[in-house]
C-alpha cells in the first residue's frame, strides 16, 4: 500500500544512518582525524572511497563519525523538547483556563524566538559546543511538542472514556497517565521524528556557522563549512556531507509521515 | 452513611438550570447563552426504571452529566440519597461514584482503545486488590467469554462493547445505573439483546435505572416511569401507562403519534 512506502523508505534511511554511526564506534576505514599532507585533496580511490579533504583526512571516515554527532545532537535535543513539551501540553490541555493561557502564551514567545539566534547567544555566553547547540535546539523545539500534546489531550479529554473514568472516581493524574499519555503517544512519536529532521538541519547550520560542534570532532555541518573555500576547486567536499544531511533529513521526515499515517486516529477505528 | 436508606427517592432534582456560554460572536455585547436545561424537576423512586425521553438537543445529555456529577448546574439542586451533590467538588464525590454509574452511548468512544478489557472494567475500582476477580464475575454477568479480559476493545462487536461498558458500570456495585442512549448506536437485533440484558441486571441486582433515550418505543419497553423533555424542559411526566395512554401535553401526543410501534422500532432502521 502507498502509505507504507513512506514508512519503509524513512525507516531504511534512518536505519542506515544509525547503522553507520554504530559501525563507526568499532571500525572506520581510516582514522578520521589523521592528517596526512601527502594525501591532500585526493579524489576517490580504492583506498579512500570518497577521497580526502584539504588536510588529507579520509572523507568516508569523517562522514561515518559525523553521523554519530548528528544522531547524538538529534536525540538529546528531541529528548529535551519531548520531556519538557509533552507534560506542559498535557497540563495545559487538562487544566484549561488561566494555566492553559499562560503555558501557551509563553510557548508562543519561545516559538517566535529564532532557534539559531538562541544557539548563537548561548554559544557566545557559554562557548560554542555541541552541548549549547543541543540545548538551544531542544529549547526551541519545546513549543511544537507542547502544541501537539495539548491538541491531542483536548481530543482525548472530550471522549466518553474519560467521562467514564471521571464517573468511576478516577483522579486527574490517573486519567493523564492511563488515558491521555497512551493515546497521544503516537502523535508525540510523529512529532519526534519530524523534530529530529529539523534538529539535524539546525545542527548542521550551527556547525557551518561555527556555533556547533567544535573542531576536531567531525560533524556534517563542519565538513560543509570547511569545504566552502574549496567549493570551486573541489565541490565533492561540499556535495558529500550535503547529500548525507539531505538523506538523513529526508529519512526522518518520511518516517514521521509514515508514522502519522500509521497512527491516524481515523484509521484506528476501522482497524 | 447518614442518609436515610428508606427515603422514597434516590435521585431528586429541583428546578435545575444549565446555561452554556458560547464564544463571543462580536467584540461588543454579551456572549450568547444557550439554555440546555430550564428548570427541570423530578424524583427517581428507589427501584424504579425512570425513562427520560426527548429529541436530540432537548438537554438529555446535559442532564446525564449533571446527575453523574460530571458537570455543575447553573442553578437548582440535585440530591442523591438525600445528599446534595451539586455543591461538592469532584474529589468529594467518592460516595456518588460507587453508588451511581453511567453507561454511555457510543460503544466505541466510551472504551479506551489502548486499554485491555480487564483494565477498562476494573477502572472504577482503581487499584483495589481482587479487582480482576471481580472482572471475571462481571464478564460472566454480561455474557462475555472469560478470556475477553485480555483483549482490546476493537476486537469486539458493537453489542459486545456495550456489554463491556455495562460491566464497567456495575463494577463498583452501584445502586443506580444511568444509561445514556445505551442502544441507539446498535443495530436492531443487538439492541433487543442489550435491552434484555439491562432488564435482567436491573432485576438481579435490584438496581434503580435512569434510562435516557430519544426512542419512545424503547422507553416504553424498558421503563415504568417517564419524563418527556423538550428544549430543556420536562413537559410531562408520570407512569408510562398514563403518559403513553393519555398524553396530556400536545408535544407528547405529537411524539407518540410520530413514533413507530415497538415491533416496528425493533425491526426498522433508525437515525442515530
Amino acid at each position: 500500500m502507498a502509505r507504507t512506502v513512506n514508512l519503509v523508505a524513512g525507516a531504511v534511511l534512518v536505519g542506515l544512518v544509525v547503522l553507520v554511526a554504530l559501525v563507526s564506534f568499532a571500525w572506520t576505514p581510516h582514522d578520521p582525524l589523521l592528517v596526512d599532507a601527502s594525501l591532500r585533496l585526493s579524489g576517490p580511490t580504492a583506498e579512500y572511497v570518497l577521497g580526502t579533504d584539504r588536510f588529507g583526512r579520509d572523507v568516508a571516515s569523517q562522514l561515518m563519525v559525523g553521523a554519530r554527532t548528528t544522531l547524538y545532537v538529534g536525540v538529546v535535543a528531541v529528548g529535551i523538547a519531548a520531556l519538557a513539551g509533552t507534560p506542559l501540553g498535557i497540563v495545559a490541555g487538562m487544566r484549561g483556563g488561566w494555566l492553559d493561557e499562560l503555558i501557551m502564551r509563553v510557548n508562543d514567545l519561545v516559538l517566535a524566538f529564532p532557534a539559531l539566534l538562541l544557539a548563537i547567544m548561548l554559544g557566545a555566553v557559554y562557548g560554542a559546543s555541541t552541548l549549547t547547540a543541543m540545548v538551544a535546539i531542544g529549547v526551541a523545539t519545546v513549543p511544537s511538542f507542547a502544541r501537539v500534546a495539548r491538541a491531542g489531550t483536548l481530543q482525548v479529554m472530550s471522549t466518553e472514556y474519560v467521562l467514564a473514568a471521571r464517573a468511576g472516581g478516577r483522579s486527574r493524574a490517573w486519567i493523564a497517565g492511563r488515558h491521555v499519555l497512551p493515546n497521544i503517544s503516537g502523535l508525540v512519536l510523529v512529532q519526534s521524528s519530524v523534530s529530529f529532521a529539523i534538529a539535524v538541519l539546525a545542527e548542521a547550520a550551527l556547525s557551518f556557522l561555527g556555533f556547533g560542534t567544535a573542531p576536531p570532532t567531525p560533524s556534517w555541518g563542519r565538513m560543509l563549512q570547511e569545504s566552502q573555500e574549496l567549493l570551486a576547486v573541489e565541490p565533492r567536499l561540499a556535495l558529500i556531507p550535503g547529500a548525507a544531511i539531505a538523506l538523513a533529513v529526508l529519512g526522518f521526515n518520511l518516517l514521521g509521515d509514515g508514522l502519522r499515517d500509521r497512527f491516524d486516529p481515523r484509521l484506528e477505528v476501522r482497524r | 452513611m447518614s442518609d436515610n436508606p428508606r427515603s422514597e427517592s434516590v435521585v431528586s432534582v429541583r428546578d435545575l438550570w444549565r446555561t452554556y456560554r458560547r464564544p463571543r460572536t462580536s467584540l461588543f455585547g454579551p456572549r450568547p447563552e444557550v439554555h440546555a436545561l430550564r428548570g427541570v424537576s423530578f424524583d427517581v423512586a428507589r427501584g424504579s426504571r425512570f425513562g427520560i425521553v426527548g429529541e436530540s438537543g432537548s438537554g438529555k445529555s446535559t442532564l446525564v452529566r449533571l446527575l453523574a456529577g460530571l458537570d455543575r448546574p447553573s442553578a437548582g439542586e440535585i440530591s442523591f440519597d438525600g445528599r446534595r451533590i451539586d455543591t461538592l467538588p469532584e474529589r468529594r464525590l467518592g460516595f456518588l461514584r460507587s453508588r451511581l454509574q453511567v453507561v454511555f452511548q457510543d460503544p466505541m468512544g466510551s472504551l479506551d482503545p489502548r486499554m485491555r478489557v480487564r483494565d477498562i472494567i476494573s477502572e472504577p475500582l482503581g487499584r483495589q486488590p481482587g479487582r480482576f476477580e471481580r472482572v471475571r464475575e462481571l464478564l460472566e454477568a454480561v455474557d462475555l467469554p472469560a478470556d475477553a479480559g485480555r483483549r482490546y476493545p476493537h476486537q469486539f462487536s458493537g453489542g459486545q462493547r456495550q456489554r463491556i461498558s455495562i460491566a464497567r458500570a456495575l463494577a463498583p456495585r452501584p445502586g443506580v445505573l444511568v444509561a445514556d442512549e445505551p442502544v441507539s448506536a446498535l443495530d436492531v437485533l443487538v439492541r433487543a439483546q442489550i435491552l434484555d440484558l439491562l432488564a435482567d441486571l436491573v432485576e438481579r441486582y435490584a438496581l434503580t435505572m435512569v434510562f435516557v433515550s430519544h426512542d419512545l418505543a424503547v422507553v416504553r419497553h424498558v421503563c415504568d416511569t417517564v419524563a418527556v423533555m423538550r428544549q430543556g424542559e420536562i413537559v410531562e411526566q408520570g407512569p408510562v401507562r398514563d403518559v403513553y395512554g393519555e398524553p396530556r401535553h400536545p408535544y407528547t401526543r405529537e411524539l407518540i403519534a410520530a413514533a413507530p410501534s415497538l415491533s416496528a422500532a425493533l425491526s426498522g432502521p433508525e437515525e442515530g
